[in-house]
């Protein structure tokens, strides 16, 4: 029987590698540059399985490769899938959920603690040689520890930064499509409806999936209710947040500083307001960027390609293209 | 009887000014611009109490205070105070304990978190248009949840370190210090190892002793060649606990992987420190205890300390060498 054929098209640890080509053959992009569409075009006509971070997967693209079996995301986060695309030419697609939430996590509360305490502002001016004796307020910052912290979507990764909210002795207050009722004992978390998490939070962290719904969920009535010396996290999409509302209230003020990893368009615009502005930190979508946790990434991606094209089916199958041979 | 003269050398919050004028008769100070050594110096002659951040209580200031009975630091450490002139004085130092903990606690993880997912360089990185393609296996950084820390140092700050560390990011927590801490093993489930085992083992060392001449220079080159390649330095106690050049050279010929620093042998920091010029080091300049809220805290205890003395009350938060 032949071998299936992959292709890799990001970066992948060389045990994830190993592992496809054990069980596949393999096409590996070379990472230096950038795929032209036409390039990928000439790859797919004739792969069963696409290994990749955030390429669009939508009809322009599936009518390329009719013998695609199987999209293997190496994120968590699955907008770059054309749901309804997929499903038609009946393409699978998985992520790779559960085994990067301490590492968001962790980056969130970096981004919570950095822009709260200044971090990144005094270091520059500290390294521009600016520091001068008796200007002990010049960096005053906003206290982290008993404040309240709002989350808004308590899936893994909001449990995760509540996990952590414990250790600073916050409050923690959240908004989800449905109540968590362990996570509120584990973490005394409460629930309340959306308005209520943005008014009271010191911090609001946003942690939805990208979809309809939450497609600029965080817009200029959010921005306003937000109390004025709050901080908006965002580290889940761009797009959950209108960015051109967030520009806005930071520069009437309406909040006191943002903490991004995520933007409306990535790589960010370099004429975007939000890269001139001293209380916004802002990160190149590097989450969940440790080497570790991008190797297991790649690793359960790998694996999840392989089983997909095996057996017909996966635990990482993303919700709504599970069950979908079932049904035809 | 008039009331007792005092000055108050740093600026705070005219509330606690007002208070303080009450009780006794302020020194008004011009704190437009920094207060010096010299204009302490200066009015030091009738003054019965001083509230001071850094100020230096020496001999000489000593010598011309006559009248001094009492110095109350804003802050917690207190490597300013001349203990044994001060005693010879007759003068009490008190000092501000247990305010800021929590404060510096948050700090210290916000350097350990920044230095390890090199928040200060990716952040510039982005501000500066360099971030072009969405690859960025170039950008990673070390992970925190599940790694190993060592507090070199477990006072009350310590504690709040472990506590963040051990019930917030999972981290397996380890501590030298003089003493065991056997309810601080217990509450955060953190274990007690020799200071060579700690430095050897620990993915991040996070320093919180206070300066003495025990502590000066703790962490010099023999220590940094003991730390992982890949390990983080966090220093948020005092500068001189760590030899600065051998800091320098462990960074530069990659002894350890990065440093979060918020204190250093001078302060202000030498424009032309090599480590101003390092990507892997994040640099603050003294702000840990840095809030609005806490620094007024902060200064309301030194007012409260200062004239409660003054008035003939039992001192509190006197420094623990001049305690009876």
């Amino acid at each position: 029987m032949n071998k299936p054929k992959v292709f890799i098209a990001n970066e992948i640890p060389k045990e994830a590698e190993e592992y496809i080509g054990k069980h596949c053959d393999y096409i590996m992009w070379d990472f230096t540059r950038r795929k032209t569409f036409q390039e990928i075009v000439d790859i797919i006509k004739d792969v069963d399985g696409i290994l990749e971070v955030g390429m669009k997967i939508d009809q322009e693209l599936l009518k390329q490769a009719p013998k695609l079996k199987v999209v293997s995301n190496i994120s968590v986060g699955y907008n770059n899938f054309n749901i309804e695309d997929m499903k038609e030419m009946g393409v699978l697609g998985t992520n790779t959920p559960g085994v990067l939430d301490n590492t968001v996590a962790d980056l969130i509360f970096g981004l919570i603690i950095s822009s709260a305490r200044r971090i990144v502002e005094s270091d520059a001016d500290t390294k521009a040689g600016n520091w001068k004796k008796g200007e002990m307020d010049k960096f005053f910052g906003k206290d982290v520890h008993h404040s309240t912290l709002g989350i808004i979507g308590m899936g893994r990764i909001g449990e995760a930064v509540a996990k952590r909210a414990l250790g600073f002795d916050m409050k923690i207050v959240y908004y989800n499509r449905n109540r968590k009722p362990q996570a509120e004992e584990k973490f005394q978390a409460e629930y309340m409806e959306m308005d209520e998490v943005i008014k009271k939070a010191d911090f609001l962290v946003v942690m939805t999936p990208l979809n309809d719904e939450t497609h600029h969920l965080i817009g200029e009535r959010e921005l306003q209710l937000m109390k004025k010396e709050a901080f908006l996290i965002n580290a889940s999409r761009g797009p959950v947040v209108d960015e051109k509302a967030l520009i806005k209230a930071l520069q009437e003020e309406w909040i006191a500083g943002a903490g991004l990893d995520v933007y409306e368009k990535e790589p960010v615009d370099r004429n975007n307001p939000l890269l001139e502005m001293k209380n916004v930190v802002t990160l190149p979508h590097i989450g969940s960027g440790t080497k570790k946790t991008r190797d297991e990434m790649g690793v359960v991606a790998a694996k999840t390609l392989v089983e997909v094209l095996q057996t017909g089916d996966s635990k990482y199958i993303v919700p709504e293209l599970r069950n979908k041979q079932k049904e035809d | 009887m008039g009331k007792p003269k005092v000055l108050i050398g740093y600026p705070i919050k005219e509330e606690i000014l007002e208070y303080v004028r009450e009780h006794c008769d302020l020194v008004e100070m011009d704190y437009s611009k920094p207060i010096t050594y010299d204009d302490i110096y200066e009015v030091i002659d009738d003054v019965e109490g001083a509230v001071v951040l850094i100020t230096p209580i020496d001999e000489k200031l000593l010598d011309k205070a006559n009248k001094l009975k009492v110095v109350s630091n804003i802050t917690v450490g207190y490597n300013n105070f001349n203990i044994e002139a001060m005693k010879n004085a007759g003068v009490i130092g008190t000092h501000s304990p247990g305010i800021l903990d929590d404060t510096v606690a948050d700090f210290v993880m916000g350097l350990l978190i920044s230095t390890a997912r090199r928040i200060t360089e990716l952040n510039n990185f982005v501000k500066d248009g360099n971030w072009k393609k969405i690859e960025n296996n170039h950008l990673m950084g070390n992970d925190i949840s599940g790694t190993k820390v060592g507090i070199i140092g477990m006072g009350r700050i310590g504690e709040e370190v472990a506590r963040r560390c051990s019930l917030g990011f999972k981290m397996n927590v380890s501590y030298y210090n003089r003493s065991r801490k056997e309810e601080a093993e217990k509450e955060f489930g953190i274990s007690y190892k020799p200071m060579e085992e700690l430095l050897k083992e620990s993915d991040f060392v996070v320093l919180l002793t206070p300066l003495t001449d025990e502590t000066h220079h703790l962490m010099g080159e023999k220590e940094f060649s003991m730390m992982k390649n890949n390990a983080i330095l966090v220093n948020s106690s005092r500068g001189p606990v760590v030899d600065e050049k051998a800091l320098v050279k462990a960074l530069q010929e990659e002894w350890i992987a990065g440093a979060g620093l918020d204190v250093y042998e001078q302060e202000p920091i030498d424009p032309d420190n090599p480590l101003l010029k390092m990507d892997n080091v994040v640099l603050s300049p003294h702000i840990a205890a840095g809030t609005q809220l806490t620094y007024d805290n902060l200064a309301w205890n030194a007012a409260k300390c200062m004239v409660g003395i003054l008035e003939g009350e039992e001192p509190v938060n006197v420094v623990p060498e001049m305690r009876r």
